[in-house]
Parts: C-alpha cells; sequence; structure tokens
C-alpha cells in the first residue's frame, strides 16, 4: 500500500484552501468549492476502489453503498475505518458518518470568525460523488459537533433524494 | 463475427464507439446507435436487480443479441454480437473496464467526456481480437 507524507498533504491542502479563499466571498462559497474539488476526487476514488476492493459487484442497496464508504474508503484514505455510521432518527433520509479527528482538519485552524467553517466539505465533496456516481444522489455536508474528548469531531451529513427512498423501498417490497 | 461496441455514459450519451467487423450491413449502420439506445431501459431496468457488474444479454434485436456491462460509477459498456460468448464477452468487458478506469485517473479527462484518443481504440480492438 502506497504512504504519502502527511507534512506534504497537509501542506497542498493548506494551499488549496487558501487559492480557494481567494476566489470567494463567504464561508458558504468556500465550503462549495472544497466540496466540488473532492467531488472530481471521489469520482475517480469510486471506480478504482470497487475495481480494487470488490471486483465485479457493485453496491445496488443503500446501506451497502453507505458501508463500503465508512470502511473501506475512509481505510484507503485515513488507513482507518470511520468512527461511526448513523442512522438519523428523525429523517429518514438521513444518515451520518463521523470521524473524531479528520486528517484535512487536523492541521487547519479556523478563525473565530469563520467558526463555521469545515474543511471536511473536501471530504463531504469524495463523498458525494460516490454515492451519486453509485446511482444514490445525496446532498453531503460536513459540520463540526464536539463531543467530549474529542473537540474537533467532523460529522459528515448524507441527505439522500426522495426518489432514491422510493427505489429503496420499491426494491425491499418485490 | 463481427461486432459493435459502444460505452454510455451516465447521461445515456456515448462516449466511445467501435465498430468491429461489419455488422447490420444489410439493415444499414446507422441502426447500430438505434438498438443500443433501445437496450438501456431494459439496462436500467436489470441493473438494480443483481449487485454483478456484468449483466449478460438483455436485449435481443432480429438475430442479434445485446450485452452489457455496468461499471461501479453507472457507466455502461455495450456490445452488440450475433454468436452467444458468454465467457468471452465476459472478459472482453473486464478488460475494456480495466482500460475505461485507466483513462479516467488522467486528471484532464472528466466523466462523460467523449474518448478519441487512437491509442484506445487500438487497445479495445486488440481485447476484442483477443477475446470475441
Amino acid at each position: 500500500m502506497d504512504q504519502v507524507s502527511l507534512s506534504a498533504f497537509a501542506f497542498l491542502f493548506s494551499e488549496l484552501v487558501q487559492y480557494s479563499q481567494k476566489h470567494v466571498k463567504g464561508i458558504q462559497d468556500l465550503e462549495k468549492r472544497l466540496n466540488l474539488v473532492g467531488y472530481r476526487v471521489g469520482q475517480r476514488l469510486l471506480e478504482l476502489l470497487v475495481f480494487r476492493d470488490r471486483g465485479s459487484k457493485r453496491d445496488v442497496k443503500l446501506l451497502n453503498a453507505l458501508l463500503f464508504i465508512n470502511t473501506n474508503v475512509w481505510k484507503a484514505l485515513f488507513g482507518k475505518p470511520a468512527d461511526s455510521l448513523e442512522k438519523s432518527s428523525e429523517h429518514d433520509d438521513e444518515y451520518m458518518i463521523s470521524d473524531n479527528d479528520l486528517v484535512v482538519n487536523r492541521y487547519i485552524s479556523i478563525p473565530k470568525e469563520m467558526s463555521q467553517l469545515n474543511t471536511g466539505a473536501f471530504i463531504a465533496g469524495i463523498v458525494e460523488a460516490m454515492l451519486d456516481g453509485s446511482g444514490f444522489p445525496a446532498r453531503v455536508t460536513a459540520h463540526t459537533v464536539p463531543v467530549a474528548g474529542f473537540p474537533f469531531r467532523t460529522t459528515i451529513l448524507i441527505k439522500f433524494d426522495a426518489k432514491v427512498m422510493d427505489r429503496e423501498k420499491r426494491l425491499a417490497d418485490k | 463475427m463481427s461486432y459493435y461496441f459502444a460505452i454510455v455514459g451516465t447521461r445515456d450519451s456515448p462516449i466511445y464507439e467501435a465498430a468491429i467487423g461489419n455488422p447490420l450491413k444489410d439493415d444499414g449502420k446507422h441502426l447500430h446507435q438505434f438498438v443500443l439506445h433501445a437496450a438501456l431501459d431494459f439496462v436500467d431496468d436489470i441493473m438494480w436487480t443483481t449487485p454483478n457488474m456484468y449483466l449478460r444479454v438483455v436485449d435481443k434485436f432480429n438475430d442479434w443479441f445485446v450485452s452489457a456491462f455496468v461499471s461501479a460509477g453507472n457507466v455502461r459498456f455495450m456490445l452488440l454480437h450475433d454468436s452467444k460468448n458468454e465467457d468471452g464477452i465476459r472478459n472482453f468487458f473486464t478488460d475494456v473496464h480495466e482500460l475505461y478506469i485507466k483513462s479516467l485517473m488522467n486528471p484532464f479527462y472528466e466523466v462523460n467526456d467523449p474518448i478519441d484518443n487512437p491509442a484506445f481504440d487500438l487497445k479495445v480492438r486488440t481485447i476484442a481480437r483477443r477475446f470475441l
């Protein structure tokens, strides 16, 4: 398995954030830009990882696709599976993947006036591309949710489109 | 033994086409795209029922069969053929799939862009010669 130097990646990512900051006005735009960059990465990662890890099998069920992201993708990117995958109790179409210490956030310090920003938007873009590509279109965003002991815990919130839930229900009933 | 092969992107437009041999010569070459496009509906239905990427024969047109293969990113590889050769076709699809992933790794190539690289075309024809 190939390893990339952490400092090289941290430097590259910080340059990416700075470059994006120059061209945008506001936090929403910055998160959208990072999301777009991550989207392009995710499109390629999807095909590559499925080819390497699953051979000729694709995920047809929503839960399997999420589990694939939770374990395989996280392992390929960060060396360990994500810390948790949860289903929201209020909304049927929302799921959350959490990580206590995202590598991309470790070396980015957020000034107080931008406390809403979470550069995990890059990872959210990767997840969104992988879900879109496999046929489960969704809106994916990154939020900081501090929890005792982990002040920088990031939660990736995934909200699926209505037609995905319809199709899941149809296929489950058959 | 002739075949017509096409790679269809996520928005249902052809990214790459190759005619190997001379299929459908009597009925008119313009029918290739039409037949494959009509078969897309069947592919869309079947692909949600199985986790396999290779979907075997999905449609029949007069004497010709349409076989399909769906990649992880919902890019469809479709082959119009007249003889049944499941193993050969499966190997063909697997190798072209690998070739497609290698093209995807190019950061200047966006998903759904047409592939007009002559090296890609040459490799596809070599794979076809080996398995079909």
